[in-house]
C-alpha cells in the first residue's frame, strides 16, 4: 500500500489501489511512492497553439458526420480549468471522449451490443481561452455494462484530458451526471474520497441552455501543481 | 483554496480520443510518438519498452507520455501500447542534456485502465553513469531500487521496461 502523507495533494485524488475497481490490483504500484520535494516544480510540457485547432474540434455534434446528425439529446458542456487558488489557466489543451447515446464507443475493442452512429466519433479536443474557459458541443452519452462484477454499469459520463501550467497539473478525469442513480454503484466514480467526489459530477447549467438546441452543464476542473502558493490545508 | 478535481482512470477506450492516428482513427492527432524527426537530426534516439503488470503480462492498452526538457530543448510525445504486437512504446527523440544540476532524464507519465491516477516516473541513461552518480533525485531514491530508472543502451536506442509491481518494480513518484 502506498503510504499518504496528511494533507499531500495524491490524498484528494484516489487510492492507487482500490479493490473493488478490479483492474488496479495487478497494475497498482505496491511499494511507496517516492517522494521528492521541488521534483515537479519546474513548469514545462506541451506549447499549444490557437492554430492547431480544427473549427469543429470542439463539436462533435458535427466532427463525426458522415450523411446526417448524431442521434441523442444535444448539449453544451462548458467550465473553467482554473489552479488551487481559482485562478483560470489560459491556453491549456483539453481533449474529450466519450460513448455515444446508445453507451458504445467506437473504440475497436468495445463488444457492448448497442448500435454505433455513423454521425458520431466521440471525441474532440479545444484549448481553453483567457480566462481559462472551454466549451464543448456533444451528445449525451448512454450508460453502459462493464465486466468488473455482476450488472456492473458505468454511470454516464464523458472522458477529459487536461494540461495545465506543469507536470504535476496533469489530469484524466470523467465528468458525470446530476442526480445519476448509478453513481452509487461505481467503485470508479466510489474511488474518489468522499471529500472531492462531488467535484467531477457537473451543474445543469440553465443560464447556458441554449433555447430548442441544447441542454448546458457546466463543470469546471481544478488542477494540482504548484503556482503562487504551497498546498498547505486538508 | 480550491479542492483539486479527483482523478479518475483513462479506461480502455482512449484511443480515439487520445491517439487517433496511431490507432486509425479518422481525428487528427496533434502529438506521437516522434518528438522529433529522426530524419532530420543525426542524433536521434529511440527509447523502447513494455509495461509489465502484477502477473508479469505485458499491458496492452497503456497510454504513455514521455516529457522532457533539458535547458534547450521542450518536447512531448504520446503514444498507446496497443498497436504494436509485443505491446511495445516506441519514442524517436533526442538525448536530454544535463541541466547543470544533475544527470539528464526524461520523464514519463503512464495512463492505464487500473490505473485511477496515473504513474510518474523518469528515465535515466546508462551510458551517464557518473552523473547518475550524483543526481540529486536519484540520490532520493533507495539504492537497491536506481536501478529500476536506468535505461540500458544498445547502438542508438535505450531500452526501459516498466513494472508496476515485483522485485523489479519501477520506482514512481508521489505528486506534490
Ligand atoms: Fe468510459
Amino acid at each position: 500500500m502506498n503510504k499518504k502523507k496528511a494533507g499531500g495533494i495524491e490524498s484528494f485524488h484516489p487510492p492507487r489501489l482500490y479493490p473493488d475497481y478490479k483492474s488496479t490490483v495487478l497494475r497498482a504500484p505496491h511499494r511507496p511512492l517516492i517522494l521528492v520535494p521541488g521534483i515537479f516544480d519546474d513548469a514545462y510540457g506541451p506549447v499549444f497553439g490557437e492554430s492547431e485547432v480544427g473549427p469543429d474540434d470542439h463539436d462533435l455534434t458535427k466532427n463525426g458526420r458522415r450523411d446526417g446528425e448524431p442521434l441523442g439529446e444535444r448539449m453544451i458542456v462548458h467550465g473553467k480549468v482554473m489552479d488551487l487558488n481559482g485562478k483560470g489557466i489560459p491556453n491549456t489543451l483539453v481533449e474529450l471522449w466519450q460513448a455515444n447515446s446508445a453507451g458504445r464507443y467506437i473504440h475497436k475493442v468495445d463488444q457492448h451490443d448497442a448500435p454505433l452512429d455513423p454521425n458520431f466519433l466521440g471525441a474532440g479536443r479545444c484549448l481553453t481561452d483567457q480566462e481559462g474557459c472551454y466549451l464543448f458541443y456533444t451528445i449525451k452519452p448512454g450508460a453502459y455494462p462493464w465486466g468488473n462484477h455482476y450488472n456492473a454499469w458505468r454511470p454516464q459520463h464523458l472522458h477529459f484530458s487536461v494540461f495545465g501550467r506543469n507536470i504535476s497539473s496533469r489530469l484524466v478525469t470523467q465528468m458525470y451526471f446530476p442526480g445519476d442513480p448509478l453513481l452509487l454503484y461505481d467503485p470508479i466514480y466510489e474511488s474518489a474520497p468522499e471529500t472531492t467526489r462531488h467535484l467531477m459530477v457537473a451543474d445543469f447549467d440553465l443560464d447556458r441552455t441554449e433555447p430548442m438546441f441544447a441542454l448546458g452543464y457546466k463543470f469546471d476542473i481544478v488542477l494540482n501543481g504548484r503556482n503562487e502558493s504551497r498546498f498547505e490545508n486538508r | 483554496m480550491k479542492l483539486p478535481t479527483p482523478s479518475q482512470t483513462v479506461g480502455p477506450f482512449f484511443a480515439y480520443g487520445l491517439t487517433p492516428q496511431q490507432y486509425g482513427y479518422d481525428f487528427s492527432q496533434w502529438y506521437n510518438n516522434k518528438l522529433i524527426d529522426p530524419q532530420q537530426h543525426d542524433d536521434s534516439i529511440i527509447i523502447t519498452g513494455r509495461v509489465f503488470d502484477g502477473n508479469h503480462d505485458t499491458v496492452p492498452d497503456a497510454m504513455i507520455e514521455l516529457w522532457q526538457r533539458d535547458g534547450e530543448c521542450n518536447l512531448f510525445g504520446r503514444v498507446g501500447t496497443g498497436t504494436d504486437p509485443d505491446h511495445r512504446f516506441i519514442f524517436h527523440t533526442i538525448k536530454p542534456r544535463t541541466d547543470g544540476t544533475g544527470a539528464p532524464f526524461v520523464t514519463l507519465i503512464l495512463f492505464m485502465r487500473g490505473q485511477l491516477l496515473h504513474s510518474y516516473t523518469r528515465i535515466y541513461f546508462e551510458d551517464e553513469s557518473d552523473l547518475n552518480k550524483s543526481d540529486p533525485v536519484l540520490l532520493n531514491v533507495p539504492e537497491s531500487r536506481r536501478e529500476t530508472l536506468v535505461a540500458r543502451k544498445q547502438g542508438s536506442k535505450y531500452f526501459f521496461d516498466i513494472y508496476m509491481q515485483g522485485p523489479n518494480e519501477t520506482v514512481f513518484f508521489e505528486i506534490c
